[in-house]
């Protein structure tokens, strides 16, 4: 789960690492006034979105006036398809060099590492694409965690002053307790800043919190689920994974890999998917029942496409979930079935009552949810 | 490849008398699987499908002798701990089928166990199964032939639907391993590629990734280095995903611009090995590879 970077400055301000003073607004008015406070600020838009920079949600304003404008500018737009509700007013800081460190998990090595690099301010994805060599690692282990060293080597390869060693020190230290405390995948904070005096100060912060671990946060837990759309929020109320997309053929399968193999399927004979919906293992009658319901329901979903490999996953209980869908949803959607697996016959005999053939191949089922997907 | 598995492996089930617990204990002793006790805190005396029933893993092994293998279908909240009683107590191969374990509880336990020379599968894994043999996990048995392609995945059904494909085909399997589906496993399919080039049962290895990570393409790496291999063909899902969204398996994310499908198909295919476009594919494939 992602924080705002309001939500994550105030862990990261908490943890003893220097952020430019500012404070978080929901209206003009209140830019205006932390800006006669803070004098020439900087206004930055709190979505989740990212690339929010390049997209026209970071503006500087030098004068309160100029404040309530840009706010009042912001507050109305949207930010790569998200609203934006609230808006950060900071103190402008003089920049010398913009910085790049975070702490993230390394699936290779299966470890925590701090990721250093001279040039911030540019997302990490261009980053790692453009100037892999510029990026240091620092590799750490659990059992051990932070140590000195660490801030040592990653002074050089930030090109720091020696000065500089206890700030930075102090920053790497807090970035581990952060990611230890509140459970977090990444904290990173770029651009890290070097200030015209010589200061080290996290001028963007942006923590990610581990989704599974979140029963042991139940502050955190409360915010789970603000980044979804409507669809995926349903979804998950039901318990299911769901992911959004933009074509016009629903998918429902079971098991994340095989739905996302229905996706590509799709994809491959020329269609596109309008959906991620994975039931998950042993799925009953009822939750496919509301599976089939959202998707019907789905408002660019013209064919819906069912891909069921029965293991744990009954197909008889599948059958029923369908049946019940469609007679509950008026929506006159064509419905494709691939069935497979425990109670199969049953299934099929089920659907064939209610006029619906189910395939046994996955292929056939994905060309015709294709083909119908043209034509309807 | 009895390097893992086999019929003598003396194997144990964590959280035996859960729904899933016992639900796959009964499957797993039908396919012959040798499952010599089972834990359960607070349960133990029970029997479940008369396999007995321990309060500890030190019980368990103290009345029935070492195991060597644990399954473990412990809730996800006690899963860490569970997994810490059965390398504790001598277990060299756990299979973790839990599904949502914290991250930061899996870095813990993996490290523990790498640096014990303990194999984990998963978390979040269908488990390891060698043909006709031992199972250890929770695949449906059935859609798997006996036969010399190794199979290694980091998907649950997309790996029956492989399976299915192969068998359709005549391909049997010589052991089937799921690696799981969160960003942090035991094992690689680095790990599991050597392991079948030591097998002489298995001729040729399907490789079934997905989109997060870069485990597809350090194996491509290390695949184009070897002097001595067997080949491969892959199938990624995961083509459709969009960035930054996670789809179902907690290791299934494109993010800090890694981990997606291009990047991986394209460090296998330049490493020679064959990218299927559907899973119907990879027979077709395999076919071709092994006639070379």
């Amino acid at each position: 789960m992602k924080l705002y970077e309001y939500e994550s400055k105030e862990i990261t301000r908490r943890y003893g690492i220097p952020v430019p003073r500012g404070r978080v607004v929901e209206n003009p008015e209140d830019a205006k006034r932390v800006a006669e406070e803070l004098g020439a600020v900087v206004i930055k838009a709190q979505v989740l979105v990212g690339g929010r920079g390049l997209a026209g949600g970071v503006k500087a304003a030098e004068t309160p006036e100029d404040a309530y404008a840009v706010a009042e500018r912001l507050f109305s737009s949207t930010i790569r398809g998200e609203k934006v509700e609230k808006v950060l007013v900071e103190e402008k800081v003089c920049i010398s060099r913009e910085l790049y460190l975070s702490l993230t998990v390394d699936r290779a090595s299966r470890r925590p590492v701090y990721l250093v690099s001279e040039m911030g301010g540019v997302e990490i994805e261009e980053l790692a694409k453009k100037y892999p060599d510029k990026i240091h690692r620092i590799y750490v282990d659990p059992s051990v965690g932070y140590s000195d060293y660490m801030p040592r080597e990653a002074l050089q390869a930030l090109k720091l002053p020696w000065t500089l060693l206890q700030d930075l020190a102090n920053i790497m230290k807090a970035m581990y307790s952060i990611m230890t405390d509140y459970e977090a995948e990444l904290v990173e904070f770029n651009p890290l800043a070097l200030t015209c005096d010589n200061r080290l100060v996290a001028l963007d912060a942006k923590v990610i919190i581990d989704d599974n671990s979140l029963y042991r946060h139940p502050d955190l837990q409360k915010l789970y689920g603000r980044d979804l759309t409507e669809y995926e929020k349903r979804a998950k109320e039901l318990g299911f994974n769901y992911v959004e997309l933009d074509g016009d053929i629903g998918v429902i399968s079971n098991g994340a890999g095989l739905t996302m193999a229905t996706m590509d399927s799709i994809l491959y004979y020329g269609g596109r998917p309008a959906n991620f919906l994975d039931i998950g293992g042993g799925a009953r009658r009822e939750s496919v029942k509301e599976a089939v319901k959202l998707m019907l329901t789905h408002p660019r979903t013209r064919v819906l496409l069912i891909n069921i490999f029965g293991g744990i996953t009954r197909c008889d209980e599948v059958a029923l979930g369908i049946i019940e869908a469609v007679k509950e949803v008026c929506a006159r959607k064509p419905i494709v079935v691939r069935m497979l697996g425990t109670n199969e016959e049953e299934g099929r005999r089920i659907l064939r009552e209610h006029g619906i053939e189910a395939y046994s191949e996955m292929d056939d089922a994905v060309k015709t949810a294709v083909e119908l997907a043209k034509r309807w | 490849m009895g390097i893992l598995v086999n019929p003598s492996t003396r194997v144990l089930v964590q959280g035996i008398t859960g729904r899933e617990g016992s639900f796959h204990t009964k499957l797993m002793l039908e396919y012959g699987t040798k499952i010599v006790a089972g834990t359960s805190p607070g349960k133990g005396g029970s029997y479940v499908h008369g396999v007995p029933v321990y309060n500890t893993v030190y019980e368990a092994v103290r009345e029935q002798g070492p195991v060597d293998a644990s399954i473990v279908f412990v809730p996800a909240r006690f899963a860490s701990d569970a997994v810490y009683e059965a390398i504790d107590h001598g277990v060299r191969v756990v299979v973790v089928i839990t599904e949502g374990i914290p991250l930061h509880d899996e870095i813990k336990f993996v490290n523990y166990a790498r640096s014990r020379g303990v194999n984990i599968f998963g978390p979040n894994t269908p488990g390891v199964m060698t043909v006709g043999e031992c199972k250890l996990g929770i695949m449906p048995a059935h859609v798997f032939k006996r036969g010399s392609v190794g199979l290694v995945s980091r998907s649950g059904t997309l790996t029956y639907e492989i399976a299915r494909e192969l068998s359709k085909h005549n391909y049997g399997v010589s052991t089937v391993v799921g690696l799981g589906g969160d960003p942090i496993t035991g094992l690689d399919f680095i790990d599991v590629y050597k392991m079948f080039l030591e097998d002489k049962e298995t001729e040729a290895v399907v490789l079934i990734g997905e989109i997060g990570g870069d485990a597809e393409e350090r194996f491509a790496d290390y695949y184009s280095k070897l002097a001595v291999k067997k080949p491969v063909v892959a199938y990624i899902a995961g083509r459709t995903a969009p960035p930054g969204k996670r789809m179902g398996h907690a290791g299934a994310i494109i993010s800090m611009g890694m981990g997606d499908y291009k990047s991986k198909r394209s460090s296998l295919e330049s490493a020679g090995i064959p990218v299927a476009e559907t899973p119907s594919q990879v027979p077709l494939l395999l076919r071709e590879v092994l006639r070379k």
